[in-house]
């Protein structure tokens, strides 16, 4: 079983985010659960949701207290939220939307234990802005989870933001999870080749 | 449908249906195929003016809708006295289910009868005070304000008398209750509370509201009718005295309704979607404490001293009636 | 159909496909999105032809619900928590007067204090009121539930309540094997009313019935509700035939064959407790799972009969009945009367705390080696107790609890889980 939870605010679509994820899952025929921290969280509020995705039917209903990755919407929760919480250690993800680097916003040191292919920064609220119009960043952070994980594919993910939106707002969500998923995809050949 | 054949030995009065008149004028009451929805056998009082009142208004909308009447009763007198285990007085399908929730019964089947395209059949529910102005009163504003297909009568006895006269909050003041004696220096119901539930529902806009006494059964009954020919949420008030819990004659029910519209304690009128469109006129204007006097629940302001300053207080109350809604205003053609 | 959705939708889609004619809508979290579902259904034309009406109340819920089924509808509503407490003089009324109205709870605790979050405190305030209820162990069951419901409810003329834990299923997404249409029209007759109000044929419903023979009307309730021990697995086994689902029945059973100690729960944490029980199991504990679906009628034989070979029984509830511990528990142990075993009460998942595999791990050793008090609170913070205890040892006017608490706790604006 591999456990995602998703850290946001309220009002960037991280159950959203958490949905689909599933949803893309469940496109290649996989078993997902996704649900949201329960809260009654106002707009701008932390929010977390987590998301599971397994080979079998997933009974267990506790929340992801030891996820396998973590996607952070929102690089402000750092200072506010112990984010990292559970995280498993040296094999864990971490997506960031950022467009500043792992050490600029004051992390580096905490990932540098971390294997380097499963840390990744995605600039998703500026692709949100230019393809969607609006700072939600979480289909970018898809697109990007995609390329960095593997666990979904971009058409999966592409499928599961067409499932929840139509129009112009699916369209435009489809284009930043593909930028995303390429940025992200360059960035790991970059290092694979650093490395 | 049973129907009970009537035989009428009296003629030419109001209580009756004036048999005098044509055919198409007369009471419902007057035609020997009345439904008697409300049967007779059941276990009112003497000289119930709450049962004197559904008997007209039921019988008069099942003429109106040839039959088509299904009708949602709140608990309280009305309930309990027509349908004592194991009888029941109503010759409609009839339901009761709890003293606060009519309204929204009647909602219900009104829904259930348009999902199943039954729109000749209509929907009334009713209560007394106590169901319609207090403990029903938010589900009845809710079938206002979304103009469900209902007609709600209220019958207006002015305190809680199945359970043994408390003040309701459409108690008057001064009348003693059995929660408000007429004891200290401001004996009866205070003054400055209540609700007027005609006017409330005028204001939620609705398509019909009306108020009725059972002095004028005809006028009642041409309420009634009128409410029938109208779709949406509908209101009728009726003035129903209780021998019992104001302490009058059983065979004064008529008088003390004809001196609450008389002395404009009880204004009579019309409403279609928020505005006033008739008011009954008071014929001869009679002073309040005409009105307050056979009654034992004011009998606290007739002893020695009377309490003329609370009768004055009671004058003012009719006396803005009659402003408000002028009362006394002569018709202009 | 598969499809990845939200457990309150899928609700929906089920409930729309059962064609319910009137729907009342009150909004409380964490209800809302099956209605709000609905509604939209409604309103597109989707699901025509239905009434779907917007009361005022939880109260009004009920009470529309009581007028439209009366007058020959079927008729739904949902609701939770406050609105279900709101509602309880209707709910008394809607089985007294034996109308089918089927309702989803979407389980959630009760205040004060006040809040959002799942436990099964609501429902079970209702045991006794003289519905069916049915608890639901995951998404598919719930939606598989309100089908069995109407059928169930209808075939009795009892209301039915389909209890769903509020947020943990009703707002998780999963896969979900939705039905057609097709298989619910032959699942599910249309309703034809015992009683119905209807100008061609006058009946009073609701009419006073005194000492005389109020006994027997409450006796005839009981009866009739007893029925439904044999109708629930007759329609489960229907229901498996047409829709190819193991769904409903009374009872499940997990690993119960040889267990030495089976574990008794209602709902969502059957998943995590299965979870836990398949870790044990591979530790050689010899340990099982009783899930009750149908927790009224409560299924007395039933329950006797898995649990009766057992050594110990832990009854894990997500309620409480202040003054005595157990609810389920106290019904399990009927069940038991005459049977010799150890027996323990764990209350857990209060007002949303989560039931860990980690908790459950270490309360079920300790259950196995009897080392259990009678009545437990799952991973219960002493020290927040003691605090209070003590705070109001000090002072007379120690002050609203709640906020004392949270001033202990600290005001943390959000915690990683």
């Amino acid at each position: 079983m591999f456990q995602i939870r998703l850290h946001g605010r309220g009002g960037q679509g991280v159950v959203t985010g958490a949905e689909m994820l599933s949803i893309a899952a469940f496109v290649q025929g996989r078993h997902a659960q996704a649900f949201p921290s329960f809260g009654s969280e106002r707009t701008g509020a932390p929010v977390v949701a987590f998301c599971r995705i397994d080979d079998k039917e997933i009974r267990l209903r506790e929340p992801i207290m030891e996820p396998d990755a973590l996607i952070i919407q929102d690089p402000t929760l750092l200072l506010q939220v112990d984010v990292f919480r559970g995280l498993k250690p040296r094999e864990g993800y971490i997506l960031i939307n950022t467009t500043r680097s792992f050490d600029e916003i004051g992390i580096g040191e905490y990932v540098s234990g971390f294997r380097p292919e499963r840390l990744c920064t995605v600039p998703a609220t500026e692709l949100a802005l230019k393809h969607v119009g609006r700072a939600v960043p979480n289909a970018g952070l898809l697109g990007g989870f995609a390329a960095v994980t593997g666990l979904v594919s971009l058409d999966s993910v592409a499928a599961a933001i067409r499932d929840r939106f139509s129009g112009k707002v699916a369209a435009g969500n489809v284009a930043a999870a593909t930028a995303a998923y390429e940025i992200v995809s360059q960035e790991m050949k970059e290092a694979a080749a650093h490395a | 449908m049973a129907f009970q054949p009537i035989k009428f030995y009296q003629t030419g009065t109001f209580t009756v249906g004036n048999r005098l008149l044509e055919a198409d004028q007369r009471s419902v009451q007057a035609n020997t195929q009345r439904t008697n929805s409300l049967n007779s056998g059941h276990r009112a009082c003497q000289g119930c003016g709450e049962a004197l009142g559904a008997r007209y208004a039921i019988d008069a909308a099942m003429n109106a809708t040839h039959n088509q009447l299904i009708a949602a009763n709140a608990t309280g007198c009305l309930e309990v006295f027509s349908t004592p285990y194991p009888e029941t007085s109503w010759q409609i399908p009839w339901i009761h289910s709890l003293f606060g929730n009519t309204a929204a019964v009647a909602t219900g089947i009104a829904a259930a009868l348009k999902v199943k395209g039954r729109h000749d059949v209509r929907v009334i529910a009713q209560g007394g005070d106590g169901g319609t102005t207090d403990i029903g009163f938010g589900c009845l504003s809710g079938l206002f304000e979304r103009n469900d297909d209902v007609l709600f009568i209220c019958y207006d006895n002015e305190a809680y008398m199945n359970t043994g006269v408390q003040r309701s909050s459409a108690t008057p003041p001064a009348a003693r209750t059995a929660t408000t004696m007429p004891v200290g220096p401001e004996p009866g119901n205070v003054f400055g509370q209540g609700k007027n539930l005609p006017r409330i529902a005028i204001a939620h806009g609705i398509p019909y509201v009306a108020t009725a006494t059972v002095a004028e059964l005809r006028d009642l009954e041409a309420k009634v009718r009128r409410a029938m020919e109208i779709r949406g949420a509908r209101y009728i008030h009726i003035f129903v005295p209780c021998p019992l819990g104001w302490g009058h004659e059983a065979h004064d029910t008529i008088r003390i309704s004809r001196l609450a519209k008389e002395t404009g304690l009880f204004p009579v009128f019309e409403a279609e979607h928020g505005e006033v469109t008739s008011v009954s006129r008071i014929r001869r204007k009679l002073p309040v404490a005409d009105y307050l006097r056979p009654q034992k629940r004011f009998a606290h302001l007739f002893g020695e001293p009377a309490r003329l300053d609370i009768i004055a207080r009671i004058q003012a109350v009719a006396d803005r009636n009659i402003r408000r809604f002028g009362l006394l205003e002569e018709e202009v053609h | 159909m598969l499809k990845q959705t939200e457990g309150s939708r899928g609700v929906a889609e089920a409930v729309a496909l059962c064609r319910p004619e009137v729907i009342c809508a009150y909004p409380i979290s964490p209800q809302t999105h099956i209605v709000e579902a609905l509604g939209e259904a409604v309103k597109s034309g989707a699901l025509a032809p239905c009434e779907f009406i917007n009361v005022e109340s939880e109260f009004a819920a009920m009470s529309v619900a009581i007028g439209a089924s009366a007058a020959g509808a079927r008729a739904y509503t949902a609701t939770a928590s406050q609105g279900l407490l709101y509602m309880v003089e209707a709910m008394f009324n809607a089985s007294g007067l034996g109308l089918p109205i089927v309702m989803t709870v979407a389980n959630r605790a009760i205040g004060a204090p006040i809040n959002i979050w799942n436990d099964h405190s609501d429902s079970m305030s209702q045991r006794d009121c003289g519905w069916i209820q049915l608890f639901a162990e995951n998404n598919q069951e719930a939606l598989d539930l309100h089908i069995q419901a109407f059928r169930l409810g209808e075939e009795l003329s009892l209301p039915v309540m389909v209890c769903m834990d509020g947020f943990i299923l009703t707002h998780a997404t999963e896969r979900l094997d939705l039905p057609t249409a097709e298989q619910v029209d032959a699942y599910l007759p249309p309703y034809e009313p015992r009683q119905v109000l209807d100008p061609k044929d006058p009946v009073s419903i609701g009419a006073m019935v005194g000492p005389e023979a109020f006994t027997e009307v409450r006796y005839l309730a009981h009866a009739k509700q007893m029925q439904a021990l044999e109708l629930i697995p007759q329609h489960a086994a229907e229901f498996l035939q047409i829709f190819g689902r193991d769904s409903g029945g009374l009872v499940r059973t997990y690993r119960t064959q040889d267990a030495e100690t089976i574990v008794v729960a209602l709902g969502s944490v059957l998943g995590t407790i299965k979870d836990t029980v398949d870790e044990m199991r591979e530790q050689g504990h010899k340990i099982g799972v009783l899930g009750i679906v149908s927790f009224r009628p409560f299924p007395l034989a039933e329950v006797r009969r898995i649990l009766r070979h057992a050594t110990r029984v832990v009854v894990l509830e997500k309620s409480l009945a202040v003054g005595i511990g157990g609810i389920v528990s106290a019904n399990v142990r009927m069940a038991l009367s005459g049977v010799h075993l150890h027996g323990y009460t764990v209350i857990a998942g209060l007002g949303g705390r989560p039931i860990t595999r980690k908790s459950l791990h270490k309360l079920f050793r300790e259950a196995e080696r009897d080392e259990l008090q009678q009545l437990t609170f799952l991973d219960l913070d002493w020290d927040i107790v003691h605090r209070e205890l003590e705070r109001e040892k000090q002072k007379r006017r120690s002050g609203p609890i709640a906020e004392n608490i949270l001033r202990d706790v600290g005001t943390v604006a959000a915690r990683a889980v």
